[in-house]
């Protein structure tokens, strides 16, 4: 028998407007007492209105390895920020 | 002594020695998670009790504050059951008692919402948000350790050969409760007795066990007739205030 | 090539670069990350038990809710700490194993006992007070998990010391009685205090490593200079006496001189030869080995749910 209760990320929305963030891990046997512990450990100061949990394991990273291939590639694109093209001053509301 | 304090009062010691009995846990329970878990129904329930103990003293108007009712009475004049005295036993026993007690506290603010006193509804529509959470998670409990392992069952088994006897003086009314009642300060027992036998019944249902039928109910709680383990709550939660009294802390 | 990741890791710490847990990272700093954070996660949950002695004793119920919403915080401390450590590779119940056979250190202040009310008052403004000053340098640590689970608990934390010097505040305005009970719990905890720091960075082998690879920032004894000049003038608001008669401003340093350091009692406890060392010990595998059957019945019952879920959706 296994007893080492399984490891679950939680994310939360501190409020309405903003995006779920990673706030850290716990254990918890299944669903239910997982958002539970969610909201005993993590949100005991009013740091949240949204949970969202999902097990360690189900979680797919990029592998750090790769990271030169994965992210270094986006770094000469600059076309793709709006700095790169040249306006007049005078030029508003653009 | 007048009905309303007394029946404030009685709220108040249910919330006061629960909330006791279940810090005992902080820092020896079975994981981590859980133990933050009882940690913050002990706060809710100590919580509810200063509000109460407040409003209490305020309906008594003799100027007694929260800590002069929590901590500077006997033990023949507390008022809460039997069911919230009882020691923590395993976590088999916690999670029962607090199962029990959820039912009930869960139902009867759900009634004071309807108090004809403004500050009682508040502070059951404030308690009710608390409760709720505590009800599902002690139902939950009850339902994982019922379904659990042979062992776990066992346990249950026996934490409700002890728990059960307690369980009547919950949705029996008293006098104070009676008149209460009739006042419209307090709730409809008989209500709250089948909302309670409701309760239990659909989780019992859904862990799988029966709740016993019939058998022994003991009382007195109420009335400030406890058992023997009260004193020895009291003498732990009153020792400065005993030892050191009229000091500020 | 070993070397050449070794240069690379090296170049990114001093670069201030966060490391991630899975980044190539040398064995050796990944084991003394185990080992200190571990040790710390280790030390707040033995940390709830002299604390919590005093639940159930708390004078008045603002107190009783006060300590109970700290010593819960311990408990969350632990369990981010945890958390840390297991995206290293470790998994808590091993690092839960190592604390219970006696393996696994921890702080050794939690070794001393909590004697009166006064005790509470204490720990929250000298214990709390030196790990606070030893733990907001850790929130700049070079390790991510490690470094983000620090600034959750440095903000936590500093409700604890406040709470604790009122509660001595409030000790030190009361009669003789609590005035006696306060001078005896500085007496008591100012010096297992002033070795929570650990010993002098000469004595210390692992101190220039973590300097290097910036999982520590400052040197003990400056720190522990820190804490002793922060102190002496708190303690005059509080009115009691620091039981070191040598303490003196020293102007030439502009730091207070302090006295010797008994490290041979600091020792003698890491030692397990502390006044609470077994039952501390004897606690934590109390609480530990009769929750078993109830963690074993909560992961039984999720499996039970699980087969006839799917059982379920054959059906």
């Amino acid at each position: 028998m296994e007893n080492n209760w399984p490891l679950w990320e939680i994310f939360i929305r501190s409020k309405n407007g903003l995006s779920h963030k990673h706030v850290g891990s716990l254990h918890a046997s299944d669903e239910e007492m997982a958002m539970q512990n969610a909201r005993d450990v993590y949100t005991r100061r009013s740091e949240g209105v949204s949970i969202w949990l999902v097990e360690s394991k189900h979680i797919t990273a990029s592998n750090p390895d790769n990271g030169d291939s994965m992210f270094d590639p986006a770094n000469d694109k600059v076309y793709r920020h709006p700095t790169f093209y040249d306006l007049p001053e005078e030029l508003k509301h653009i | 002594m007048d009905t309303s304090f007394a029946y404030i009062l009685h709220l108040a010691d249910n919330a006061l020695i629960l909330g006791q009995r279940l810090s005992e846990w902080c820092g020896h329970g079975p994981i981590l998670e859980q133990d933050m878990a009882m940690t913050n129904i002990s706060l809710d329930l100590v919580g509810q009790s200063r509000s109460l103990f407040q409003l209490a003293g305020e309906l008594e108007g003799k100027g007694r504050s929260e800590d002069d009712l929590a901590f500077m009475r006997v033990e023949i004049d507390y008022k809460n059951c039997l069911l919230a005295e009882q020691p923590n036993g395993d976590f088999a026993k916690t999670i029962l008692r607090q199962f029990f007690y959820d039912a009930f506290s869960f139902h009867n603010y759900t009634a004071l919402l309807q108090s004809s006193n403004e500050q009682v509804r508040a502070i059951a529509e404030k308690s009710l948000k608390e409760v709720t959470y505590h009800l599902k998670w002690s139902s939950e409990w009850v339902i994982r350790l019922v379904d659990g392992t042979e062992e776990s069952l066992l346990r249950m088994k026996t934490a409700l050969l002890e728990l059960w006897t307690f369980t009547g003086e919950l949705y029996t009314p008293v006098d104070y409760e009676i008149k209460a009642a009739e006042s419209g300060l307090g709730v409809d027992f008989d209500k709250i007795k089948t909302l309670w036998l409701e309760e239990v019944n659909k989780v019992f249902d859904m862990a799988g066990i029966k709740v016993p039928v019939g058998g022994w109910m003991q009382k007195g709680g109420k009335k400030g007739i406890h058992t023997e383990h009260l004193g020895f709550l009291l003498a732990d939660m009153q020792y400065l205030q005993r030892t050191y009294p009229g000091q500020k802390w | 090539m070993e070397k050449n990741l070794e240069e690379i890791f090296q170049s990114r710490i001093d670069r201030e670069e966060k490391i991630e847990p899975k980044d190539w990272m040398p064995d050796d700093y990944r084991k003394t990350l185990i080992r200190q954070i571990s040790q710390h996660a280790h030390s707040e949950i033995v940390g709830m038990l002299p604390e919590g002695n005093w639940i159930t004793r708390a004078p008045t119920l603002k107190r009783k809710v006060g300590l109970m919403a700290k010593v819960q915080d311990e408990a969350g401390h632990g369990l981010y700490l945890y958390s840390a450590a297991e995206t290293l590779g470790v998994d808590r119940d091993t690092l839960f194993e190592q604390l219970h056979s006696g393996k696994a250190k921890y702080s050794s202040i939690f070794n001393y006992p909590t004697v009166t009310w006064a005790d509470i008052g204490a720990i929250g403004w000298l214990v709390d007070g030196a790990a606070i000053m030893n733990q907001v340098p850790l929130c700049r640590c070079s390790y991510g998990p490690y470094a983000r689970a620090m600034v959750r608990v440095c903000k936590e934390e500093s409700f604890h010391q406040r709470q604790g010097f009122e509660i001595l505040l409030s000790l030190s305005q009361g009669s003789e009685e609590q005035k006696r009970m306060l001078q005896s719990a500085v007496d008591r905890w100012w010096w297992p205090s002033v070795m929570m720091f650990g010993p002098s960075d000469d004595d210390s082998p692992n101190s220039a490593k973590s300097m290097k690879w910036k999982i520590k920032r400052f040197s003990n004894d400056d720190l522990r200079q820190k804490f002793v000049d922060v102190c002496y003038e708190q303690a005059k608001v509080l009115n009691v006496t620091l039981p070191d008669p040598d303490i003196k401003w020293n102007e030439e340093r502009g730091h207070y001189d302090f006295g010797l350091i008994d490290w041979e009692e600091f020792w003698q406890v890491i030692k397990g030869n502390g006044p609470c060392n077994k039952e501390r010990l004897a606690a934590r595998n109390k609480a530990w080995d009769e929750g078993a059957w109830v963690r074993e019945a909560a992961m039984a019952h999720a499996a039970k749910r699980k087969e006839r879920s799917n059982k379920k959706k054959v059906a």
